[in-house]
C-alpha cells in the first residue's frame, strides 16, 4: 500500500463515516431522549433511498400507501382510547385531524407530483417529507404506551418493529435493488485522489446537519425541552415539559436524518429494501462507542468505523463486517473499564 | 326415489372427482409467497400450460405453497409421500427450501426434480435430479472466451455468501486447467454502502479480466466501481446477473462486459447452431402468449423441462409397472437415468447414474452488452 491508495481509502472510509455518523447522533438522541435503542434506525434509511428511487421511476411509491396505513392506525387506536375514557366526539374528531392532516395531505401531493418527473432535488425533498412522518408514527404506535418501559423491553421491541419493518419494506418496494442518480455528478482529482461531487455533498450536508442540530440543541426552547428530558426525565416533566411530546420529536428527528442518509448514500450503492439494517447497525456501532450519550464522542466513532471498515476491506474483504462489529469489543471493555455502571434490573 | 336418484348423482360426482388408480401423481411444492415468489410464480404459471395427459396417462398435479420456508417444504413433500402417494416431486424453486425436502424424497425413494441447483452430501442424492444448470457449466463458456482472447490472469469480487464460494471453487479450478490464473480475491456483501477498497485492490493488481460473482441488480455495484477506479480490461459477469437489472443499474459502465447464461431467456438470439434453439423458442413464445410480453423467466423454464422429462421417461417407466406403486417410483428414476442427451430449453441435459447434475458443456451462452441489450457473443 503507497499513499495514494491509503488516501483514496481514507477518503471513502471518511465519505462512509459521515453516514455512519448522522445514524450514531439520532441513535445517541433517541436514546437520551426515549431510553430506545432504535435498532430500525437504518430501515428509515432505505425507506428514504428507495422511495426517491421510486419517484425516479414515475411511479408512486409505497411509501405513500405505508404511511396512510400507519396514520390509519394510529387515529384508530387513539379513537379507541379516547372510547374507553368517555371523551366527546368532536374532540375525538378534532384529534384524528390533527393525526392525519399532514400524512394524508403530503400523500395526496405525492399522488399529483409522482408521474410529473419533477427535478430531482424536489422529489429528494418529496421523499424526506413523505418518509419523516414515519418516525412519530412509529413512536406512537409501538413505544409510547410503554414509555416508562425498562430499557431492555424497549430493545425487544425495537426487535419487533426491525422485523416489522424490513417485511413490510419488501411488501411495498419488492425484492428489487435501486441505484438513485448522483445529485452532481462533478469529479475534482488531486494526483491519485478523486473527490466526487457526491462525497461532497455528503460531506456538507452531514456537517451542516450536524451544526443545525447543534444549533437546535442549544439555542431553540423545542431543543432546550429535549436535552432537559434527556438528563432527567421526571425533572423535566415537572417542569411542564410533555414526554410524549419529546419522544414524538426526537423520533421525527430520527427519521428525517436516516431518510436523509438515505439520500446521501442512494447514489452511491444499490439500496435493497434490507440494505438498512447494516447501515444502520454500523451506526449503532458508533453510537456505542460514545456510551450512547455524548454526540462529539459519536462522530469520532462514526469516522472510526468508516476507517476501518475502508481499510478491512482492502486488506481482507472477506472479514470486513467480522473486523467492523468484532472492533465494538475492546470499545465495550474500555467503556466498562471507565465509568464502571450499577445495572439497572 | 328421489334419495336414490340423489345418492347415485353423488356417488357418480365423487367417483369421477377421485383420482383414478393409474393416474399419474405429481407434488408440487414452489414457493409461491415469501421472498422466492418471483421465482415460484413463474413456474406456477408454466405448470397451468402442461398438457393433461403424457404418454396416454392422465396427470394429476398437486401444487402446494411453500412461502419460502424450509420447514413448510418438508411437511409438504412429506403430505406428497404419505398422503397423495406421488409418483414424482418437483421444486422447490429456494436452495434451501429444496435442499430441505431432499432427505424426505430420498427417504421415501420417490423422485425429486428440484428447480434450484442443491448440493447435497455425496450418496443423499440418488433420488435427487437437479434442472438448473451447475455452476461447472456455466463457468466453462467463461473459461473458454478467456481462452480465446488471450486472458492470462484474472481478478474475483464476489459475494460472501455461498453463491460466492461455489462460483470462486469452480472457476479457480477451470481456469486453472486453462492456464489461467486467479491473480486477486475479493468478497463484498449484496447489502454493502460501498466497494471502494476492494476495486482498489483489484485494480492495482491490474489482471487481464475481471469475474464479477453477484446477482440481479447488486451485480451492477461492483462493476461500476471498477470502471470508476479506471480499469480497462474485460469484465465477466455470472448467470445470476442475467437480467435487465444489470443494464437498468450498470447503465453505459457495464456496456462491453459479457454475462454467461443459460440458453432459455436469450432463445431468438442464440445462433442457429445451439441445440436448445428451437426448444427455448418454442417455451418463450407459448410462456408469453399465455402469461403476456417479456414475461420470460429463467424458472418457468424450468417447469417447460420438466414435463420434457416427463414426456422422455412415463413410456418407459409405465412399461415396467403401474404408477402408484414402489416399483413404478423405482422404474421413473432408472429411466431418468438411463435417458441420454435430452435438449432442454435450458440447454442440453445428460443425467446418468453418477452424474444428477447432466448438463453438457454445450448448454451455456456467452452474451455481450451491447447498447444496453444482451447480444450473443461468437
Amino acid at each position: 500500500m503507497d499513499f495514494s491508495i491509503a488516501s483514496i481509502l481514507a477518503l471513502d472510509g471518511a465519505t462512509n463515516g459521515a453516514v455512519y455518523a448522522l445514524l450514531a447522533l439520532a441513535t445517541v438522541l433517541l436514546f437520551t431522549v426515549t431510553r430506545v435503542i432504535f435498532i430500525p434506525q437504518g430501515e428509515f434509511v432505505a425507506f428514504g433511498a428507495l422511495t426517491l428511487a421510486i419517484l425516479q421511476t414515475g411511479k408512486l411509491p409505497g411509501t405513500v400507501w405505508f404511511l396512510l396505513i400507519l396514520a390509519g392506525a394510529v387515529a384508530l387506536g387513539d379513537a379507541w382510547h379516547g372510547l374507553r375514557q368517555g371523551r366527546s366526539v368532536s374532540a375525538l374528531a378534532r384529534q384524528a385531524a390533527r393525526t392525519l392532516a399532514y400524512p394524508v395531505a403530503i400523500s395526496l401531493f405525492a399522488m399529483w407530483a409522482a408521474p410529473r418527473g419533477l427535478p430531482l432535488l424536489a422529489q429528494a425533498a418529496l421523499a424526506l417529507a413523505l418518509v419523516t412522518p414515519f418516525g412519530a408514527l412509529i413512536y406512537r404506535i409501538a413505544y409510547e404506551s410503554l414509555a416508562d418501559a425498562s430499557v431492555l423491553v424497549l430493545l425487544i421491541v425495537s426487535v419487533g418493529v426491525h422485523f416489522a419493518l424490513v417485511g413490510l419494506g419488501l411488501y411495498f418496494f419488492g425484492a428489487e435493488g435501486f441505484r438513485n442518480p448522483s445529485f452532481w455528478d462533478q469529479r475534482f482529482s488531486a494526483g491519485a485522489l478523486t473527490l466526487s461531487g457526491q462525497a461532497i455533498i455528503v460531506f456538507v450536508v452531514s456537517v451542516s446537519l450536524i451544526v443545525g442540530l447543534g444549533l437546535f440543541f442549544g439555542r431553540t426552547l423545542q431543543g432546550k425541552a429535549l436535552r432537559a428530558t434527556a438528563v432527567n426525565r421526571l425533572g423535566a416533566r415537572l417542569m411542564g415539559i410533555s414526554a410524549t411530546g419529546a419522544g414524538r420529536l426526537s423520533f421525527t428527528v430520527a427519521a428525517f436524518i436516516g431518510a436523509l442518509s438515505g439520500l446521501l448514500i442512494g447514489p452511491s450503492t444499490t439500496v435493497f429494501y434490507d440494505s438498512g439494517f447494516l447501515i444502520g447497525l454500523k451506526g449503532f456501532v458508533a453510537a456505542v462507542f460514545a456510551g450512547l450519550a455524548s454526540y462529539p464522542l459519536a462522530l469520532v466513532g462514526a469516522m472510526g468505523v468508516g476507517l476501518l471498515e475502508s481499510f478491512g476491506a482492502f486488506w481482507a474483504s472477506a472479514y470486513k463486517e467480522v473486523i467492523v462489529f468484532a472492533a465494538i469489543l475492546p470499545v465495550l471493555l474500555w467503556r466498562s473499564l471507565r465509568d464502571p455502571h450499577v445495572e439497572e434490573h | 326415489m328421489k334419495l336414490i336418484k340423489t345418492l347415485v348423482a353423488v356417488a357418480t360426482a365423487l367417483l369421477t372427482a377421485a383420482p383414478a388408480l393409474a393416474d399419474v401423481n405429481i407434488g408440487i411444492s414452489l414457493s409461491l409467497t415469501g421472498p422466492g415468489s418471483g421465482l415460484g410464480i413463474p413456474m406456477q404459471n408454466q405448470f397451468k400450460t402442461w398438457s393433461k395427459t403424457i404418454a396416454g396417462e392422465k396427470i394429476n398435479l398437486i401444487i402446494l405453497d411453500d412461502a419460502t420456508d424450509p420447514g413448510k417444504g418438508v411437511s409438504n413433500a412429506r403430505r406428497f409421500v404419505t398422503e397423495d402417494k406421488v409418483d414424482l416431486i418437483i421444486g422447490s424453486c429456494i436452495t434451501a427450501t429444496a435442499a430441505a425436502m431432499a432427505p424426505v424424497a430420498f427417504e421415501a425413494k420417490t423422485v425429486q426434480l428440484a428447480a434450484a441447483p442443491v448440493g447435497v452430501p455425496p450418496g443423499q442424492d440418488t433420488w435427487l435430479f437437479r434442472l438448473p444448470q451447475g455452476f461447472s457449466v456455466m463457468a466453462h463458456p467463461i473459461v473458454e472466451h478467456m481462452k480465446k482472447s488471450g486472458v492470462k490472469t484474472f481478478g474475483f469480487i464476489g459475494y460472501t455468501d455461498a453463491y460466492g464460494e461455489l462460483w470462486l471453487k469452480e472457476i479457480t479450478a477451470q481456469a486453472e486447467k486453462a492456464g489461467i490464473k486467479l491473480t486477486a480475491t475479493e468478497r463484498f456483501a449484496r447489502t454493502d454502502t460501498g466497494v471502494t477498497p476492494q476495486a482498489l485492490k483489484l485494480v492495482s493488481a491490474n489482471p487481464d479480466a475481471m469475474l464479477v460473482v453477484a446477482s440481479g441488480s447488486g451485480a451492477a455495484m461492483p462493476h461500476k466501481a471498477l470502471i470508476e477506479r479506471g480499469y480497462k480490461g474485460k469484465i465477466y459477469q455470472t448467470h445470476a446477473a442475467a437480467t435487465p437489472d444489470l443494464t437498468r443499474i450498470g447503465g453505459k459502465d457495464v456496456e462491453g462486459s459479457y454475462v454467461v447464461s443459460g440458453p432459455a431467456v436469450t432463445a431468438e438470439q442464440l445462433p442457429d447452431n445451439h441445440p436448445s434453439k428451437k426448444v427455448a423458442i418454442d417455451f418463450v413464445t407459448k410462456y408469453e402468449a399465455a402469461v403476456g410480453p417479456n414475461s420470460r423467466n429463467q424458472f418457468a423454464g424450468h417447469a417447460y423441462d420438466a414435463q420434457i422429462v416427463l414426456e422422455k421417461v412415463l413410456p418407459v417407466a409405465l412399461k415396467k409397472a403401474k404408477p402408484g406403486t414402489p416399483e413404478f417410483r423405482a422404474a421413473l428414476r432408472d429411466a431418468i437415468e438411463t435417458m441420454g442427451r435430452t435438449v432442454f430449453a435450458h440447454g442440453v441435459m445428460n443425467w446418468t447414474k453418477d452424474d444428477h447434475w447432466g448438463y453438457t458443456n454445450e448448454t451455456g451462452v456467452l452474451l455481450k452488452v451491447v447498447n444496453g441489450a444482451f447480444v450473443v457473443e461468437h
